[in-house]
């Protein structure tokens, strides 16, 4: 082990780890994974951007940590350890934005808390950190919080404009559109919408990845 | 005639394999079998002979709403004059009035629509299919008069795109397309879809009112009563008014004897199953019937067969439920669809006070359902025979 020439910090193969789950493995959009918080906290900008922040801390750190201690975990109470480690996190940031962000934390409402449940973090623990090294696994859980988090804040982004004709609170659209006519699209505020919005994006995905679509 | 037969002929082999617009195939397609009976003959298969393809099909269906989009155009003018208080307004003003209102709308309906029809059948190099011909002269039917026309537009679009090009086009959607379009409207721009205002033309501009005119449907009329907690319904119209038409309402809905002028074209022709529209009926009624059993409030001891009259439930039953490609396909399966409508649309309107009208969500709930209906009719049937079978080998 110790002759063997170390692998540089970001290589190809951890890069691919950051930027794989922006594209090609997106935990939305290609595994489908993490609808529910997504069509719940995406009504407005600036929580879909807290909570996308959110899983994306959780979701690094609980890797590391799991990866740390991978090869102590017994198999059998794996999944245990890992809420535990998952819980503990999540209390922490849940902490953090209630004396931070307080209003935010309070839009957030139960989505902060249920992270914990959140299939992607359950995901990558099981599938990756219980068999990588610690670093890779960080990178992981950062690309795969950011894939996340790209779609939270398209969709944010979107059903904000539309729904409310502004953006992380700021008006954007003027107010000589409304006295011409101009009204707000009610239907982007409410959760259907959003799950609408997740499947026109993975239609023009898979429309731009041909290698996505199945036969 | 004969001039554009032998003009299309003669620009024909340009849109053909090699010709200078092959791109357009599809585009000259739909135009030339619009115009003219295909000469196309099925070479291989089983060979069904009918006159009736799926464009005759629609052409009845579309035929079968005129008497609805004729008596509404009217109707528009006379509910306007009405509120303004013109009292010697003819038929024909009133019709005028109302036609100039009600064209923009279906002309709206039918571009958008058709364009991008035409957009997707390019791309994915399909021919352009006639179901948008009924769909786009159902859009402007089930709209209120007031509504903005970018509106019209875009839940066209939104139906046309979200509810059936993704599933593949005409005969794959799962949702019947005009009441997606409504469905749209309803919950993106709800005031412009609801309350008292939006069923005249003018009224919501306000515009020279007679002192005391309302404009609320009998519906929201019910809905008032219930909110003020009245002692009785009481109605500014009576069932004659809802039978023939004159109220305030969606355009195409208001008129029960209307709509049965087309449903008795749609039935002479065999186009749309008897036993959908039957069951819709009856079970708006039974639902009413259990209603008067349980008589909690006032609206509940309503008589049943006012249901029946109101709002768009005839106009749903006879041209949104029957809707062959989103309803239960088996028969038995027909009757439970069709029962199941009927009662889910008064339901929701006495027990919901937040959505007057029951039957555009009731009858898009159904169509969800639809497929699973006709699973367990087809399940129990192979049941059936199955026992048949092993007491017979017995």
């Amino acid at each position: 082990m110790s002759n063997k020439e170390k692998e540089p910090l970001f290589s190809a193969k951890n890069l691919k780890l950051l930027t794989g789950p922006l594209n090609q493995n997106n935990p939305i959009t290609v595994q489908i994974l993490g609808i529910c918080s997504a069509l719940a906290v995406t009504a407005k900008l600036k929580p879909a951007f807290v909570m996308a922040l959110s899983v994306t801390v959780v979701c690094a750190f609980s890797n590391l940590i799991i990866s740390l201690i991978r090869n102590t975990i017994p198999s059998r109470i794996r999944i245990i350890v890992q809420l535990v480690v998952v819980a503990a996190l999540v209390i922490l940031v849940d902490q953090i934005l209630k004396a931070y962000v307080y209003d935010v934390s309070k839009q957030l409402s139960v989505f902060v808390g249920l992270i914990i449940t959140n299939c992607i973090l359950m995901g990558r623990l099981e599938a990756f950190a219980l068999g990588n090294k610690p670093w890779q696994s960080f990178l992981d859980g950062i690309g795969n919080g950011m894939g996340y988090g790209l779609i939270l804040i398209i969709l944010g982004f979107f059903r904000e404009l539309l729904g409310a004709g502004t953006l992380w609170g700021y008006r954007i659209i003027p107010q000589s559109f409304y006295e011409a006519g101009y009204v707000n699209n009610g239907m982007m505020l409410l959760p259907p919408m959003a799950l609408i919005l997740v499947g026109i994006i993975i239609w023009i995905h898979r429309s731009k990845n041909k290698s996505l679509c199945e036969k | 005639m004969k001039s554009l037969r032998n003009y299309i002929d003669k620009i024909k082999p340009n849109f053909e394999k090699g010709g200078k617009y092959e791109k357009f195939h599809s585009t000259f397609d739909a135009f030339e079998t619009f115009l003219y009976v295909p000469d196309t003959v099925t070479k291989a298969g089983s060979h069904i002979r009918d006159v009736i393809d799926l464009k005759r099909t629609m052409f009845v269906v579309v035929v079968a709403l005129l008497p609805a989009l004729l008596f509404g155009m009217y109707n528009v003018g006379l509910q306007h004059f009405a509120a303004m208080g013109v009292a010697d307004a003819g038929v024909m003003q009133c019709f005028w009035h109302g036609f100039v209102k009600v064209l923009p709308i279906i002309i709206v309906s039918y571009v958008v629509g058709l364009g991008i029809e035409f957009i997707f059948a390019q791309i994915r190099h399909h021919e352009v299919n006639e179901g948008f011909l009924v769909s786009g002269m159902l859009i402007p039917l089930v709209m209120p008069v007031d509504v903005p026309l970018w509106m019209v537009a875009l839940a066209t679009a939104f139906a046309v795109i979200i509810g059936k090009e993704v599933f593949g086009g005409t005969g794959m959607n799962v949702f019947n397309p005009a009441l997606l379009a409504r469905a749209f409207i309803f919950f993106a721009y709800t005031p412009y879809i609801s309350g008292e205002k939006v069923w005249i033309s003018g009224l919501s501009k306000g515009e020279g009112i007679v002192d005391g005119f309302s404009g609320a449907t009998p519906l929201t009329e019910i809905a008032n009563a219930l909110a003020d907690k009245a002692s009785a319904l009481s109605f500014s119209s009576t069932p004659i008014d809802w039978f023939l038409g004159t109220i305030p309402g969606s355009i195409g809905e208001t008129s029960f004897i209307a709509i049965m002028i087309g449903a008795a074209i749609l039935l002479f022709t065999g186009i749309a199953s008897w036993r959908i529209m039957l069951s819709v009926f009856a079970g708006g009624y039974l639902m009413g019937l259990i209603f008067n059993c349980i008589g909690a409030n006032i609206y509940m001891d309503m008589p049943a067969y006012y249901h029946l009259l109101l709002g768009g439930f005839a106009f749903g039953a006879v041209f949104m439920a029957t809707d062959p490609v989103t309803a239960a396909q088996t028969n038995t399966g027909k009757i439970i669809y069709g029962l199941l409508i009927g009662m889910f649309a008064v339901l929701i309107r006495v027990v919901n006070p937040g959505y007057p009208e029951g039957m555009m969500l009731s009858i898009l709930f159904m169509n969800a359902m639809a497929p699973l209906i006709d699973h367990y009719v087809v399940e129990s049937n192979i049941r059936r025979r199955m026992k048949r079978m092993n007491v017979a080998s017995k």
